[in-house]
């Protein structure tokens, strides 16, 4: 552990600022009050926040259908999200895009995204702007084990290492496509795949946050020197449902009871740091009541949110028409 | 007759049509499900919507192909597979998808026929649920037959109920050439009597489901029962319409429209695409074209707006025509002329 605590304190801040916010919408959304596709990253938030706290304002990413995490590890501010998610005028995206399509390019986030595999050749066009600029800056993709499949992944990995673009691609194996498994759908296996086009892979456990954060800095570290794109390989579950409401026919019972007992991010990390000496278990209980404060607040305001009309509904599809 | 969904319907047509031909084969996301999973149940899914639920079971995983997320792939290999001697039904879960595949329909399935000097037949049927009403958003929400109607070599399908559903599956998969099939997601839970045993819709031949006088109504897919809800309140009123469900934009059946134009006069399209080409603007063009002695007011068209789909319910519902938009656009079909 060679983060500072106030590098500490942030990234599990974070952690758990994806998590409550998570949590509250899995709680929130049987109501009635959040419409479309919710699909929810908790039990991955270690990824998210591992790679995200080794970026700095210079650098973009870009998400998935799953996007929450990546976006709150971004910075985004979870007031504006869930007031998007709420689908309110003055959510982070007006309300017109939702879950699915949270951004906030003020931050270098390049969007969530509704068609899987839609995000890593754009991720590729901001790195080859970063590179551009030279100034060390990188583009981050993150890609779910199911996106993996898609062809634009593979033109995208294969164009990086033809231009050496400092490019970071993410691949967050959860096991599950949907309702399939991951090991139905990938041939071969992850890294050989990413190693065959020339691509240095950094493996870690995706349930613990240093080893994610660890892997991601050398790896970062590589592509900010232009030496060309780099992968990190992170492997956890996802908590809930693909999404709100899934059934979850494809999966073992106890499958995510053992996960959250034996593996959680938040344990692991509390548990690490307690140990160390670097927090107590009450300036950790201290700052998980200010996270669950500060998401009482959000799904309060969301709630009263002003409803959005059809001036919204008109406006920016083009510039100037 | 049974009543059932329009989900069970199409299920009942993939049944039967596997049943009937052993050369048709069901491909795509999740059209099974559960391969790899840790429940060790298949079939978890049976697709996302449900329609192709015991296909698996049945007739096994040599003809009902779980796919990884490549959907060029998927229709990629359902046109070779076609070329090969098969009938395959190739499903994308949403038409938006068709974004990632399009090469593989447009320049593809769509032309083989042509360009081989008519020596190749295509019969694959491309399945895909279409249509907001889900606040999916600008991605998953799109209708998009327009954009496949304007290809050559394409049919295209789009049913309002569960009895055409099962009608026009049954002649899509019997078909010889490529059929896109488009299954609004907000009907799937629609009931209706279906005819039991084998039924067939032929393509290209519109229905009259209401008749009346005062003017012409085109609807499609979901557009038909909202259309339904407005005439049920004119009619109250004494106003009453010809109701003409599409059922296929390709092949249109111009005779069906022209022939209800000759004798009301007036007419309204109601359709949930963007309004620049789409279906309203090609049949207010029919009627210009061929319908013009006829007309005794402008052709009124009931669209979405020219933006994309937008998320939040409030958007949505005012970006979907509804029955009270096409109340409104009956009632002013009457009064001109
Ligand atoms: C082009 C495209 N195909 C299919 C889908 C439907 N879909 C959404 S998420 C998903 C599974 C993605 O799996 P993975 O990449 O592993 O991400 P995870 O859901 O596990 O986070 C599928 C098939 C889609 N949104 N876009
Ligand atoms: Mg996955």
């Amino acid at each position: 552990m060679q983060q500072s605590p106030a590098q500490i304190r942030h990234a599990y801040t974070r952690m758990r600022l994806i998590r409550e916010f998570e949590e509250r919408l899995h709680v929130e959304n049987p109501k009635g009050e959040i419409a479309g596709f919710t699909h929810l990253y908790a039990g991955q938030e270690a990824i998210a926040v591992g790679i995200c706290e080794n970026l700095d304002e210079r650098d973009y990413i870009i998400s998935t259908h799953r996007g929450h995490g990546h976006c709150l590890a971004r910075g985004c501010d979870p007031r504006d999200m869930m007031h998007e998610i709420y689908g309110r005028a003055d959510g982070l995206c007006k309300g017109r895009g939702g879950s699915m399509h949270i951004a906030d390019l003020s931050k270098g986030m390049l969007g969530a995204n509704g068609i899987v595999g839609g995000g890593q050749p754009i991720a590729l066009g901001a790195a080859i702007a970063c590179a551009l600029r030279g100034d060390g800056s990188v583009s981050v993709s993150f890609t779910g084990d199911g996106a993996s499949n898609q062809g634009t992944v593979f033109e995208a990995m294969n164009m990086a290492v033809v231009l050496k673009a400092p490019k970071v691609f993410v691949f967050e194996d959860n096991g599950y496509s949907e309702h399939t498994g991951a090991s139905y759908g990938i041939g071969g296996d992850l890294k050989t795949r990413t190693e065959g086009f020339g691509i240095p892979v950094w493996e870690a456990d995706g349930f613990d946050y240093f080893a994610v954060y660890e892997a991601a800095r050398d790896a970062i570290a590589e592509a900010r020197a232009g030496r060309g794109p780099v992968a990190v390989l992170a492997t956890a579950t996802r908590y809930f449902g693909h999404f709100e409401g899934d059934p979850q026919n494809y999966r073992a019972k106890d499958e995510v009871k053992r996960f959250r007992e034996e593996k959680d991010c938040l344990m692991q990390m509390r548990r690490r740091v307690v140990e160390a000496g670097i927090f107590s278990e009450s300036d950790l209980d201290a700052i998980d009541a200010a996270v669950i404060e500060q998401i009482d607040a959000a799904v309060a305001s969301a709630r009263e949110g002003p409803r959005p009309g059809p001036e919204i509904m008109l406006q920016d599809v083009y510039l100037d028409y | 007759m049974a009543v059932m969904t329009m989900r069970d319907a199409l299920n009942d047509a993939l049944h039967r049509e596997m049943e009937r031909d052993e050369r048709v084969i069901v491909l795509g996301e999740d059209v099974s499900g559960g391969a790899g999973g840790t429940s060790g149940s298949r079939d978890a899914a049976g697709g996302i919507f449900g329609v192709t639920k015991g296909l698996l079971p049945r007739f096994g995983d040599k003809r009902v192909i779980d796919t990884a997320i490549s959907e060029s792939c998927i229709v990629g290999m359902a046109n070779g597979a076609a070329l090969a001697g098969l009938r395959p039904v190739a499903e994308l879960m949403f038409a938006d998808f068709v974004g990632v595949s399009f090469d593989q329909i447009f320049n593809q399935m769509a032309k083989f026929r042509y360009m081989f000097g008519g020596k190749a037949k295509t019969p694959v049927v491309l399945r895909m649920s279409m249509g907001a009403g889900m606040n999916a958003a600008a991605q998953h929400s799109q209708v998009i037959y327009p954009m496949l109607t304007m290809v050559p070599g394409l049919k295209v399908v789009t049913p309002s109920n569960p009895a055409d559903a099962k009608g026009l599956l049954t002649q899509a998969i019997r078909d010889d050439d490529p059929v896109m099939f488009l299954e609004h997601k907000a009907l799937y839970a629609r009931k209706g009597e279906v005819p039991d045993g084998d039924h067939l819709v032929p393509f290209g031949e519109a229905a009259l489901v209401r008749e009346g006088q005062d003017a012409t109504v085109v609807a499609i897919a979901r557009m038909v029962p909202f259309a339904e809800k407005a005439l049920d309140k004119l009619e109250a009123e004494g106003i009453t319409c010809d109701l003409i469900d599409l059922r296929t934009t390709s092949p249109l059946d111009e005779e069906t429209i022209l022939e209800s134009l000759s004798l009301t006069g007036r007419l309204v399209v109601v359709d949930e695409a963007n309004p620049m080409c789409s279906m309203a603007s090609e049949i207010a063009g029919l009627a210009a074209r061929k319908g013009f002695a006829h007309l005794r007011a402008p052709v009124q068209c009931v669209t979405a707006p020219h933006t994309p789909v937008p998320f939040a319910r409030e958007l949505e519902r005012l970006y979907v025509p509804g029955p009270d938009r096409i109340e409104a656009a009956i009632r002013d079909v009457l009064k001109e002329g």
